[in-house]
């Protein structure tokens, strides 16, 4: 019998990090000390503040330990596990440097509330015996002997639950088309399909609680009279493949799918499918062509996939997360679920919070809270005492928020309204040091590279759409460049065939909306404001305070800093390639970084831009 | 499984398991585990608490451990935790003594008063 249980993060970030090597070395040092049956180590699913990996939990006292690296481990087990000393140096600090000993201490975690990340970092996702003992399979149970398929439904219907993928379309109602249409058998599809730079909600759900999901698809099957289940999960996401796969063969095991299951009429099996990883194949009819071994490319709708849809019959294709939620929704019911958000999007909604803040990583909170208190209360603010700038919500698809903003409540209507969207959930946070301009080229150019091909305006309209955003920040921007973004985004969004292309021009057209004087100083005064776009700004020295050491002429890896120590240096600009070399070395920081094209520039050179 | 019952026969189990992870606990069980603690053989003691506590089944029990008590001349020391309860601290244990103190305290409530060094 052991007498700890020592959590050990196992999500992709903190693998990364380094949390299988702190393992092995604490595998070993208990070993050393005779300790090994008096501990049980755990690997769990994401624990959400992926930017303090590796992190791990001690229970009895629940104390919360992050950055342990394998060097720790010798002190972790002599001090905490033999002589109960918890580890202080361990431990997460506030501002004021106060140790804060147990999650419920960290900031991080006060705001959030955990519905679809109930059991993720809690659990050991490998043992379908954990899941059982958090309330797992209860309700499906529960469901399956006690109500019948509409009154599933019914229950969802009342819960206010809305697809958590991004578009919002109401669950319950996605589920009555299902049952209501003709055609056997009936399919359910999970889309774990999951794609947008920056966010990993679905993987760490698949990763870290993978009979949740699978007990969700199982509840949806129900409802609308689904005898079999695909789990489609892009390639890229290995780890997620093998866990799902896992729970799909436990519960097998255990008689909990397969023929009667729990003694009644419900049969159900599920099986995985890998995608290539195309951003295009998350979209229902291209996903669902894709599992066909068609090529991944949308149809238009109608026929929804409720009525036609995998192998031409009623299907339900749900997010990894939507489905993720039904279990609670299931044992604490539906009102319990709608008392929590807004009056028009109720629940949990988990994100992805990356980008410049101080807390990244993945966090579930109350629907109908601001972007505000997701940023600051939440993330902790922009580190370095940077200033905010701008958020990116909803990834290629959606759009950026400025500080004016942040009083918006977070869902789905109001975001739409405000012109961004909940999207996935992948929530990039900007500090001043960001170029807008360049922030929504690197998003179009996603979009470019990802769009299939199918219908013009997306092929054809981005294309051109990404050639003006490279001409304005590589300085040969012209006027009227804004008013074009603005007419062909319009008409790609309102002509494209599939999410896709009816989204991508999104980034572009919101920082339009917000930072249009960006765009402006970028055509108009050749100048990028915040110094990014390399062609639109230049290196200077500062001869004042230049002590004439050379180092810079001496990194320079195109030798165009002459000079020497009385006369000082000088960087000569027709030359200079702008890799920052002698910006990072100077040691009295005497180069600055300047917007604009340098006055120095030759007629030649400077024509060259201009043309 | 054919039917809900087994389900919840299988989560009985499960959760006995997972019980360090919980905090409905009845008895919290503290050893002393400081360097002095650990030298007069609190190691000892913990492992026949704990093998005795498994033995009997007592799911609701915790054992767990802190540091140097300040009492090193009656290490190792125990105490015993009880919501609404006086504290009961015992000294100069034996894995015997703690047999003895899982046995006649912790399952039948009644303090061993002859290893009892304080209580508040």
């Amino acid at each position: 019998m052991s007498r700890i249980d020592l959590l050990l993060c196992c999500g992709s970030g903190c693998v990364s990090a380094g949390a299988l090597k702190v393992k092995k070395r604490i595998e070993e040092v208990m070993e050393e000390h005779d300790i090994s049956s008096e501990v049980n180590i755990i690997e769990t699913g994401c624990m959400g503040p992926c930017d303090f990996g590796p992190v791990m939990m001690v229970y009895p006292e629940g104390v919360f330990y992050k950055h342990v690296k394998p060097e720790d481990a010798e002190e972790l087990v002599l001090e905490h596990f033999v002589k109960g000393r918890p580890l202080k140096r361990l431990m997460v600090q506030d501002d004021a440097n106060k140790v804060l000993a147990t999650k419920k201490e960290i900031p991080f975690y006060q705001k959030q509330v955990k519905v679809a990340l109930e059991n993720c970092g809690h659990i050991n996702p490998e043992k379908i015996d954990e899941y059982i003992a958090v309330d797992g399979y209860e309700a499906l149970g529960k469901t399956i002997t006690e109500k019948t398929p509409q009154e599933t439904i019914d229950l969802v219907k009342k819960s206010g639950l809305r697809g958590r993928g991004g578009g919002g379309f109401p669950t319950g109602a996605k589920w009555q088309f299902a049952h209501d249409a003709e055609g056997d058998p009936k399919y359910i599809i999970c889309n774990a399909d999951e794609g947008d730079p920056g966010a990993f909600m679905d993987r760490s759900l698949l990763e870290g609680d993978p009979h949740r999901v699978l007990e969700g698809m199982m509840l949806a099957a129900y409802a609308v009279g689904a005898s079999h289940g695909y789990f489609y999960i892009r390639a890229e996401y290995p780890l997620a493949i093998r866990r799902i796969k896992h729970a799909i063969s436990q519960a097998r095991e255990y008689g909990l799918i397969g023929k009667n299951i729990l003694g009644t009429d419900f049969c159900f099996d599920a099986e995985v499918r890998t995608g290539a990883g195309a951003f295009v194949c998350g979209e229902e009819t291209a996903l669902i062509h894709s599992i066909e071994g068609e090529r991944g490319q949308p149809t238009p709708k109608p026929p929804f996939p409720a009525v036609s849809g995998v192998w031409k019959k009623p299907t339900v294709v749900n997010n990894v997360e939507t489905l993720g939620n039904l279990p609670t929704i299931f044992r604490k019911g539906a009102e319990w679920f709608a008392s929590m958000g807004s009056e028009k999007s109720k629940g949990t909604k988990v994100f992805a919070l990356t980008g410049d803040v101080k807390n990244t990583g993945l966090v579930e909170i109350p629907m109908g809270i601001t972007l505000r208190e997701l940023i600051y209360e939440v993330g902790g603010g922009t580190p370095k005492g940077k200033k905010f700038k701008a958020v990116q919500l909803g990834g290629p698809s959606g759009g950026c928020l400025t500080e004016e903003d942040l009083d918006t409540q977070i869902d789905y209507d109001s975001l739409v309204a405000k012109g961004a969207m909940v999207g996935s959930g992948g929530v990039i946070v900007m500090d001043e040091s960001n170029c807008m301009v360049n922030v929504a080229k690197f998003f179009l150019e996603f979009s470019l590279e990802e769009s299939c091909g199918k219908c013009t305006p997306c092929r054809v309209g981005l294309k051109v759409m990404y050639d003006i955003m490279d001409r304005i920040t590589s300085g040969k921007g012209r006027e009227g460049d804004i008013e074009e973004l603005i007419s062909l985004g319009e008409t790609i969004k309102s002509t494209s065939l599939c999410g896709l292309g009816q989204t991508a021009p999104n980034p572009v057209l919101s920082t339009i909306r917000y930072f249009r004087d960006e765009y402006e100083a970028h055509i108009k005064n050749k100048s990028c404001p915040t110094k990014v776009c390399t062609d639109l700004m230049h290196y200077k020295i500062d001869e004042d305070k230049c002590i004439g050491c050379g180092l810079c002429s001496r990194k320079c890896p195109v030798d165009c800093i002459p000079g020497n120590r009385t006369d000082k240096y000088h960087i000569t600009q027709d030359d200079c390639v702008k890799c920052g070399n002698c910006f990072e070395v100077c040691p009295v920081n005497a180069i600055n970084k300047v917007p604009g094209i340098s006055s120095e520039l030759s007629v030649k050179k400077t024509d060259d831009l201009y043309d | 499984m054919k039917t809900l019952e087994e389900l919840r026969k299988i989560r009985e189990k499960a959760q006995q398991d997972m019980k360090l992870r919980n905090s409905n606990t009845r008895i919290k069980v503290v050893v002393g585990m400081g360097t002095s603690g650990i030298a007069t053989g609190a190691r000892e003691v913990m492992k026949a608490l704990m093998d005795e506590i498994a033995k009997r089944n007592l799911s609701d029990v915790l054992v767990t451990q802190t540091g140097e008590k300040g009492l090193s001349s009656m290490e190792p020391v125990v105490d015993v935790v009880e919501d609404g309860k006086p504290t009961i601290t015992y000294g100069n244990m034996t894995a015997e003594k703690a047999r003895k103190v899982v046995a006649e305290h912790i399952v039948n409530g009644k303090i061993v008063n002859d290893y009892v060094v304080a209580s508040e």
